[in-house]
């Protein structure tokens, strides 16, 4: 057996010993480098640009502004494209713009000699704008009328949403009703996150040549068969007239999810016929001018018996879009979706959400996709009340708990199986839970002790909402071996890896005789849509078994002519040819390969390819519990212990699986504490650089302890389930409410930084007040 | 890459000060971890920089004169600081205070004169400096003169350095050390790789019954535009009980600072951090001291 094995990272030594290329290592000598003039207001329109002075700076090539590019509009994220127009994505992006939309949007590009002569370029273009007000805030922009952002979108409202659930027979007649009736106990509240950023270390970069009237682009992406595409649209050619070049990247989470600065380039190097352009964005620019996560408000409503069982719940979220569409929509309504969906209302739920355009950085796909918001806002009305109406929160929880079996009413998306109560319990053995609740009750003194909780759940992969395909291809080596190419991308996450165990596990090959492609070339890769929605191990691990399966048939075919016997006789087991009644070894495949590539009788070079279109989803699971210590004075936190329990199914790769929890929660920790995208009243990022963006750095994690809870999913390829995303969900929640019970204070808003907490306690008279 | 007009490696102080009034408009680049930043960000792009980074030989070391003055060469890194046998016999506070800038290389880079001489608030030795009363050692093309550090800061990125000076020696008086403990603390959103929201150094001197404070110095960073000590809040401590000064200290400092309203932090929380890390600085400071806590 591969799958399920701890394999080292088949990637570990080349990543180790700096032998690993990524796209910054690969730009081929002599080169031009390119660099984006950046608007410096954040809603208007650019009158004239004048780069005359910019022009006779030495070394520069090519500047060209927003009055240069084709009248194009494109869509950016990183969706499977739709042959229904009705469902294709959102085209409001052209390469370079005169109307400008936030703070940082792109006017102007430079093509020099190298990068002084680039930003000295920049330095000396001039702009004239026509400025319009400034609008940051979604409710102001849906009904402070104006200049509306986009044509097409004359109330800045990109899409709204009303969902309300089926209702029983009861005396109800809308979920409103049940919110209002004063035999329930009533819950209202507002939570509020905060936008953030990514933080892949690798800068988002790209380098374009053109060769035999083709366009080239390399890129650090998630996605690249969507960026061909892209850039096709962007430009108005032919697709196959683009070729996309994947190596290894340093980190995506989402941001890489969307098409960013690839069309530019591409467009870029034919303005200058075709020379090897590189685009490589500051940090400051990653910040600025890339995606980020969404900071969603959500108004709750919920009733709850006497007995605690929840009987109905309303939530109305507002999601901030920023300047442009990118994924848009689809991460609030993923958000109130699994609002609804985690827990189960006796009467009904009532979800409203609605994604409006402002004149802020677009954010677009994070880890989560709109799920650590959603998740914090759920968690925390959970606890809420749970306080309010004196029930045990994990008790309140598990009572009202999406069962198995459950069928969302509106996607179908079913509960195929759950080990969530399994680990609830493991997660609260872990930390203590009931001890501890006890232990930290009715505290008082500056520094105080408190224990949180939070649960989630998240689909695997993007069906039905959006198609779900993926292709692999094996090919045998004259030695035995086989080459797996893929479309899904290694992003850091360890992909490459667990392909290379599922392959090996469906062919009958120990690990080490698959060689995984690990570039992708969009004109030699397999199509796939690439990393996101946690989907890979499940949609491309099922293209890989198909795959596996027909490779290992073909190769038992050749086998049966080999050795005169019937295929059905024979297996692969590590890696030979056996019987397959009695086990023994009848064939090696190095001499299977060799017969197969080398034979005057019959020469077939063995390969299989197949596609596997995915018309199903399921739900992962999990929880987190935390532990603080709230020095009340000084506003800080600090976690003491916290442990993620995920079921994802069966795991794939233990070892990667522990890597994977780990970094998301590192990840949730940041989103619950200190990390926050600031903007001043003109929309201009203020804290855009990793100094003044408080990522928490090594010295600022606890021990992140990640257990599991295996369940066999029976849609999974190999029982697995999603796991890339989950890990981020639930860390800021059980922080905050173990914050909540250390303090009696309950922040509704992220991220709980010092100086949020020191004001909150002010309030609650915990500082400055009798006990101050 | 970096957009430097030129650089002149300098070969010895005189020579450095002859290169700056050579080229007035040049800048001094020791260990780079500032100018380098802001040749990044474009505000220094362009600009001429002598290097004083080879004049180690003159300018780093720390050593104890024979009147047991602690004197302390600019170049010193924070980790020379931090690791000097005699700034650990002496004065153990800086080289605590040096241990909290930015992270493991930058301590490795950045040196104690370049944060004194960028003049900024934020500068994690400086306060404790102030409370120390540093006397610093310039030489320009007019020789060699002793500025107290109370005269050093003239506003914000603005220090007492004339045309062509350079700082050659930070000077710590064993008067000035001798008897005293100190504890400095910084306070920022991260443990490591931060600027601090507010910094905080406090020294005592104790009576010998251990029961009183003698005297005290108390300096903040990030508290005003540039580091400063409260010289009312120290003169209000001396001849108090340790018990007492503990009482009184933090709504003593609070008065005295005037942090301001930022984006990175509000001027309501930096007032209380004020408060309540005045009183912790002072507890632990009187406990290194020997007081019974």
């Amino acid at each position: 057996m591969e799958v399920g094995k701890r394999l080292s990272r088949v990637d570990a030594p080349d990543k180790v010993t700096g032998r690993a290329k990524y796209t910054g290592d690969l730009v081929p000598r002599p080169h031009l480098v390119a660099k984006v003039l950046h608007s410096t207001i954040a809603n208007g329109r650019v009158k004239a640009i004048r780069t005359g002075k910019a022009q006779a700076i030495p070394g520069v090539v090519k500047i060209v502004t927003c009055f240069d590019v084709p009248d194009i509009q494109f869509p950016t994220p990183g969706h499977p494209w739709s042959v229904e127009k009705a469902h294709q994505d959102v085209s409001d992006r052209r390469l370079l713009t005169d109307r400008v939309r936030f703070y940082g949007d792109d006017i102007a590009a430079v093509v020099a000699e190298d990068e002084i002569s680039a930003a000295r370029a920049l330095g000396a273009i001039e702009v004239d704008y026509e400025e319009y007000p400034v609008v940051t805030d979604p409710e102001v922009s849906m009904t402070a009328g104006g200049e509306s952002i986009h044509a097409e979108c004359p109330d800045n409202v990109l899409a709204s949403m009303d969902v309300r659930t089926p209702m029983p027979e009861s005396d109800f007649k809308t979920v409103e009703e049940v919110l209002d009736c004063p035999s329930y106990h009533q819950f209202r509240g507002h939570y509020q996150t905060q936008q953030v950023q990514h933080c892949h270390i690798e800068s988002a970069l790209s380098y374009a040549y053109m060769e035999s009237g083709r366009i080239v682009v390399v890129s650090s992406t998630q996605i690249p068969h969507i960026v061909r595409r892209v850039i096709g649209q962007a430009l108005g050619i032919p697709w196959g007239d683009v070729r996309v070049i994947k190596p290894y990247i340093g980190g995506g989470f989402g941001n890489k999810q969307d098409v960013l600065y690839e069309p530019l380039n591409a467009y870029l190097s034919k303005a200058v016929g075709g020379r090897c352009v590189k685009l490589e964005l500051t940090r400051e620019e990653v910040f600025q001018c890339t995606r980020s996560r969404h900071a969603i408000s959500f108004d709750v409503a919920a009733a709850v018996d006497g007995d605690g069982n929840l009987m109905a719940r309303s939530v109305r979220a507002l999601s901030n879009q920023g300047a442009y569409a990118s994924h848009g929509h689809a991460i609030v309504a993923n958000a109130v979706t699994a609002f609804r969906q985690l827990y189960q209302d006796q009467l009904g739920c009532h979800a409203q959400a609605r994604t409006v355009y402002t004149n802020l950085p677009s954010p677009g796909a994070m880890r989560g996709y709109g799920i650590p918001q959603s998740n914090f806002a759920l968690e925390s009305m959970m606890e809420d009340i749970a306080r309010a109406f004196d029930l045990d929160p994990y008790e309140f929880r598990l009572q009202n708990l999406m069962p198995p079996g459950y069928v969302d009413p509106f996607n179908g998306i079913t509960c195929h199986s759950t080990a969530l109560r399994e680990c609830m319990a493991k997660g609260a053995q872990f930390i203590g839970w009931k001890a501890l609740r006890e232990k930290y009750q009715n505290q008082t003194g500056p520094v105080r002790r408190g224990v949180g909780m939070a649960v989630f759940s998240y689909k695997t992969g993007v069906w039905p909402i959006s198609l779900e395909t993926a292709a692999a291809r094996m090919v045998l080596n004259q030695d035995g071996s086989v080459q797996l190419q893929l479309g899904a991308t290694e992003i850091g996450q360890g992909g490459d890896t667990v392909f290379t165990q599922m392959a090996a596990e469906s062919i009958g090959f120990p690990a080490d005789r698959v060689h995984i492609v690990s570039t992708q070339d969009t004109d030699t890769a397999p199509f796939d849509t690439g990393a996101y929605a946690s989907r890979q191990t499940y949609v491309t691990g099922m293209a890989i078994k198909d795959t596996g399966a027909l490779f290992k048939s073909k190769l038992l075919d050749y086998a049966a002519e080999l050795l005169e016997r019937g295929a059905g006789e024979l297996d692969v087991r590590n890696g030979e040819i056996v019987d397959a009644g009695t086990g023994q070894e009848l064939l090696k495949l190095h001499d299977l390969a060799q017969e197969a590539f080398y034979s005057f009788r019959h020469s077939v070079h063995i390969a299989a390819e197949c596609t596997h279109q995915c018309k199903d989803n399921t739900f992962a699971f999990g929880c987190c519990f935390a532990e603080v210590e709230v020095d009340i004075p000084l506003g800080r936190v600090t976690v003491l212990r916290v442990v993620n329990v995920h079921d994802s199914g069966r795991l794939i790769n233990p070892q990667l699986a522990e890597a994977q929890v780990h970094g998301g929660m590192s990840m949730g920790l940041g989103y619950a504490l200190s990390e926050e995208m600031k903007f001043d009243e003109k929309g201009r990022l203020l804290n855009g650089n990793l100094l003044d963006y408080k990522l928490p750095t090594a010295m600022d994690h606890p021990e992140l302890t990640a257990l599991f809870v295996e369940s066999d999913d029976p849609t999974g390829p190999f029982g697995n389930k999603a796991l890339g995303e989950p890990p981020a969900i639930p860390v800021a929640p059980a922080v905050r409410n173990a914050i909540l019970q250390a303090t009696g204070v309950a922040v509704n808003t992220l991220p709980l930084s010092p100086q949020r907490l020191v004001e909150e306690f002010t309030k609650a008279g915990l500082i400055g007040g009798k006990e101050g | 890459m970096y957009d430097i007009g030129n650089i002149y490696s300098a070969k010895s102080v005189p020579d450095a000060i002859s290169a700056l009034q050579a080229d007035p408009t040049a800048l001094v680049i020791a260990g780079g971890t500032d100018v380098l930043i802001k040749i990044r960000e474009g505000k220094y792009a362009g600009r001429n920089l002598v290097s004083i980074h080879e004049l180690r030989q003159e300018l780093e070391g720390v050593s104890l004169s024979s009147d047991g003055d602690v004197e302390i060469g600019p170049l010193t890194t924070f980790r020379g600081c931090t690791y000097s046998e005699v700034i650990r016999a002496t004065v153990p506070v800086l080289g605590q205070a040096a241990d909290t800038a930015g992270g493991p290389q930058l301590r490795a880079a950045g040196t104690l004169g370049g944060n004194l001489c960028n003049g900024i608030t934020s500068a994690d030795t400086a306060s404790t400096q102030m409370a120390l009363g540093a006397i610093l050692r310039v030489q320009g093309p007019g020789g060699v003169r002793e500025i107290p550090i109370d005269e050093w800061y003239q506003g914000v990125g603005k220090v007492a350095l004339g045309p062509a000076e350079l700082l050659v020696k930070i000077i710590i008086p064993k008067s000035h050390y001798e008897g005293w403990t100190g504890h400095y603390i910084k306070y920022a959103m991260r443990n490591a790789m931060d600027i601090a929201t507010l910094g905080v150094s406090c020294l005592v001197k104790l009576s010998p019954d251990k029961q009183t404070v003698s005297d005290l110095r108390l300096a903040f960073g990030v508290a005003g535009p540039v580091p400063f000590r409260c010289t009312q809040a120290e003169q209000d401590m001396a001849g108090l009980s340790v018990a007492e000064a503990a009482r009184q200290i933090g709504p003593a400092a609070r008065k005295e600072v005037n942090p301001r309203d930022s984006w990175r932090a509000s001027r309501a929380f930096r007032l209380q951090l004020a408060q309540e890390l005045s009183q912790r600085a002072f507890l632990e400071a009187a406990r290194k001291g020997g007081a019974a806590l």
